[in-house]
C-alpha cells in the first residue's frame, strides 16, 4: 500500500468514529427523552394536577402537593437569588471594572455554579434546619438561591461588559451620576441577556435535588408554609422512583416528563432569546 | 476606565448594595468551608485525619471511615471519564471539522439541551431503562468475553445485577459528555483558519489537520474541559444515587454495588440518628467539597490560561 493511500484510510477511519461519536450523543439524547415521553404521558392525567397523593400503596391520587411545592420553592429561590446575583453582576462589570477583586468574585463564581449542590444541602441544614430543628421550605428556597447567585451573576457581569462604553459617556456627558446611568442605560441595553441569565438560572434550579433532599425535605400533604417541610417534584421523583409501587413509579415518569419539558423550554427560550438579540446586533 | 465621580448620595448607597451583593459569593465559600469544618469537629476529633483512610462504615458501633466513599466516587468518576471523553471528543471534531454547515447548529443544540436535563432524570432513567439493559444484555456479555483474560475477568466478577458501578459510570459519562464536547468545540473553534489552511495546502488530510494542528494547538482549553468534567462528576449525586447501591466496601469487580460520598449523603443524612454519625457525614461533605473545590480550581487556571493563549 502506498502511503497516501494509508494516509487517507486513516483519516476516513477517524473522521468515520467522530461521526460515530456524534451520533452516540444525539443517540442518548433521543433515547432518554424519548424514554421519559413515552413513560410520562402514559402516566399524564388531571388527576395528577388537582389530587394530593393517596396513602402508600393506595391506588390513585395526584402530586398537587409537589407541583405547588416545587412552584413555591422556585420562586422564592428566585425571589432571593435574582436581585443578589444582578446587583453583584453589576458590582464586577462597572462599580469594580478592571480591579482585582472583581477578577477574583467572578472566577469564584465559576467555582461557585460547579460546587456539588448536595454540599450546599448539608451547609443549609446546619445553619438552617439544625438551630430550628425543623425542616422547612424556606431551608430549600435559600439552599436553591445560592446555586442560582453565581449563574446569574456571572451572566449579568459578562452581558453588561458587552455594553458598550461610549453609551455610558454619552449618559455622563448629561451629569448622569452613575447608578442612573447603570439603571437607565446599561440595565436596558443587556435587559435581554440578562434575562436569558435568568432564565437559564431558573432551568438549571428547578431540576436540583440533591440540596432540597434535608432542607425543604418531603410532604405528602398539600401545604404552603413555607415555614415547614414543603414537596418539591425532584425529591417526590427520588422518593416514588425508589419506592416499591408500581403506581408511585408511573406517578414518577409523569412528574419527569413535567419537570423535563418545564426545563427545557425555559432553556430554549433562553437560547432563542440570546441568539436573537445577538443576530441582530 | 476607572473614572473619578462626584459622590452622589444615591450612588454611595448603590454602589454599597452591589459590592454587598458581589460579596456574598466569598462570604458563601468561607461560611461552607466554617460550618463544614466546625460541624465535622466531633468526627475530626475522634477519627483524625485516619478517617481518609480507614474503610469502616459501622453505624451501630459507631465507627467511621471515608475510604469506601472515596474509593467510590474516585473509580466511579474515573470509568465515566475514560467514557466520555473519546466521544466527547468526537463530537467536537464532528461539529468542528466534518459536520456540513447546517447540521452544525442542531447537533450542538442537542448535545445542549442533553446538558440541560436534569440530573435526577438521568438517575431515573438509569433505574428504570439502562440498568435492565446492562444486566440482561451488557453485562453477561462482558462476563463472556472476558472470562478467559487474566486479571480483565476480576473486573467483572459477581452476578450481573445491573445497580453496580458499571452502570453508574456509564449514565455519569452520559451527563458529562456534553460538557467536555462544548467547551472542547469552543477550544477547537479557536483554532485561527490560517494555520489549518496552510496544513490543508501542503496536503495534509482532514484528520491530520485535527490531529497535528488543532488538538496541540487547543489542549489547554480541552484539557481545561476535562477536569470541569471531572469537578462535575465527582459531585454528582441523584444520576448515580439510583444505581449504585449504596454499599460500603472496597470493589473489585466492576459489577458489585458501591457508595460514593454523594451517594452516601443523600441517603444517609436525614436519618443520622446520633452526633458522631451525622458529624461523620459532615466530614465527608467536607472531603467532598475540599476535593470538587481544588479540581474546579485548576479546571479555572487551564480555561483562563487557554484564554490568555487565544486572545493574544
Amino acid at each position: 500500500m502506498t502511503r497516501a493511500r494509508k494516509r487517507k484510510i486513516e483519516g476516513v477511519i477517524a473522521m468515520a468514529l467522530c461521526t460515530i461519536a456524534a451520533l452516540m450523543g444525539l443517540f442518548w439524547l433521543v433515547f432518554i427523552l424519548g424514554d421519559v415521553l413515552v413513560h410520562g404521558i402514559k402516566a399524564l392525567n388531571m388527576d395528577l394536577f388537582i389530587n394530593d397523593p393517596a396513602p402508600a400503596g393506595v391506588e390513585g391520587g395526584g402530586l398537587r402537593n409537589a407541583f405547588v411545592g416545587q412552584l413555591m420553592i422556585t420562586l422564592c429561590a428566585t425571589l432571593i437569588g435574582v436581585p443578589i446575583g444582578v446587583l453583584g453582576g453589576t458590582f464586577l462589570a462597572e462599580y469594580a471594572r478592571g480591579r482585582k477583586i472583581a477578577r477574583l468574585i467572578s472566577v469564584l463564581s465559576d467555582i461557585m455554579v460547579s460546587v456539588p449542590s448536595i454540599v450546599i444541602g448539608t451547609f443549609i441544614y446546619a445553619v438552617l434546619v439544625k438551630p430550628l430543628g425543623h425542616f422547612s421550605g424556606w431551608a430549600g428556597a435559600i439552599a436553591l438561591s445560592i446555586i442560582m447567585i453565581p449563574v446569574v451573576l456571572r451572566t449579568t457581569e459578562d452581558m453588561l461588559r458587552l455594553v458598550p462604553w461610549t453609551l455610558r459617556e454619552a449618559a455622563f456627558a448629561l451629569g448622569a451620576p452613575y447608578y442612573k446611568v447603570i439603571i437607565q442605560i446599561v440595565y436596558r441595553g443587556a435587559s435581554t441577556g440578562i434575562l436569558t441569565g435568568i432564565l437559564l438560572s431558573i432551568a438549571r434550579v428547578s431540576g436540583e435535588t440533591a440540596p432540597l433532599l434535608f432542607t425543604s425535605f418531603n410532604n405528602s400533604f398539600f401545604a404552603t408554609d413555607m415555614n415547614k417541610p414543603i414537596a418539591s417534584l425532584t425529591v417526590t421523583i427520588f422518593q416514588y422512583a425508589m419506592g416499591p409501587y408500581e403506581s408511585w413509579h408511573t406517578q414518577a415518569w409523569a412528574a419527569s416528563l413535567v419537570i423535563t419539558l418545564s426545563i427545557l423550554m425555559l432553556t430554549v427560550i433562553g437560547r432563542l432569546l440570546i441568539k436573537g438579540r445577538l443576530g441582530r446586533r | 476606565m476607572a473614572l473619578q465621580f462626584k459622590k452622589n448620595p444615591a450612588d454611595i448607597v448603590f454602589s454599597t448594595t452591589t459590592a454587598i451583593a458581589s460579596f456574598s459569593v466569598i462570604i458563601f465559600i468561607i461560611g461552607i468551608l466554617y460550618v463544614l469544618i466546625s460541624e465535622s469537629s466531633p468526627a475530626i476529633g475522634r477519627f483524625g485525619i485516619k478517617f481518609l483512610a480507614s474503610t469502616d462504615w459501622n453505624p451501630v458501633k459507631e465507627s467511621f471511615g471515608a475510604l469506601t466513599n472515596i474509593y467510590g466516587t474516585i473509580i466511579t468518576t474515573f470509568l465515566s471519564l475514560l467514557i466520555a471523553i473519546p466521544v466527547a471528543i468526537g463530537i467536537a471534531i464532528f461539529v468542528t471539522e466534518i459536520s456540513p454547515n447546517f447540521l452544525k447548529g442542531p447537533v450542538g443544540a442537542a448535545i445542549e439541551l442533553l446538558a440541560a436535563i436534569p440530573s435526577i432524570i438521568y438517575g431515573m432513567w438509569g433505574l428504570f431503562t439502562l440498568s435492565p439493559i446492562m444486566s440482561k444484555h451488557v453485562e453477561p456479555f462482558l462476563k463472556k468475553i472476558s472470562a478467559d483474560i487474566p486479571f480483565v475477568s476480576i473486573l467483572f466478577q459477581g452476578t450481573p445485577m445491573g445497580i453496580d458501578i458499571l452502570t453508574a459510570s456509564v449514565i455519569l459519562s452520559i451527563m458529562i459528555i456534553p460538557f467536555t464536547a462544548s467547551i472542547s468545540r469552543d477550544s477547537f473553534n479557536l483554532t485561527p483558519p490560517i494555520i489549518k489552511e496552510s496544513a490543508y495546502a501542503i496536503g495534509a488530510t482532514k484528520w491530520e489537520v485535527v490531529k497535528n494542528i488543532v488538538i496541540p494547538y487547543s489542549k489547554i482549553g480541552v484539557f481545561g474541559g476535562i477536569v470541569l468534567s471531572l469537578g462535575r462528576a465527582i459531585g454528582e449525586t441523584m444520576a448515580v444515587a439510583f444505581v449504585l447501591g449504596n454499599n460500603h466496601r472496597i470493589a473489585t469487580s466492576l459489577l458489585d454495588a458501591a457508595a460514593t460520598i454523594t451517594v452516601t449523603l443523600a441517603n444517609e443524612f436525614a436519618e443520622a440518628d446520633n452526633d458522631i454519625y451525622l458529624s461523620s457525614l459532615f466530614y465527608l461533605a467536607l472531603v467532598l467539597f475540599v476535593m470538587s473545590f481544588i479540581t474546579l480550581a485548576i479546571a479555572k487556571y487551564f480555561l483562563l490560561k487557554a484564554e490568555r493563549k487565544y486572545s493574544r
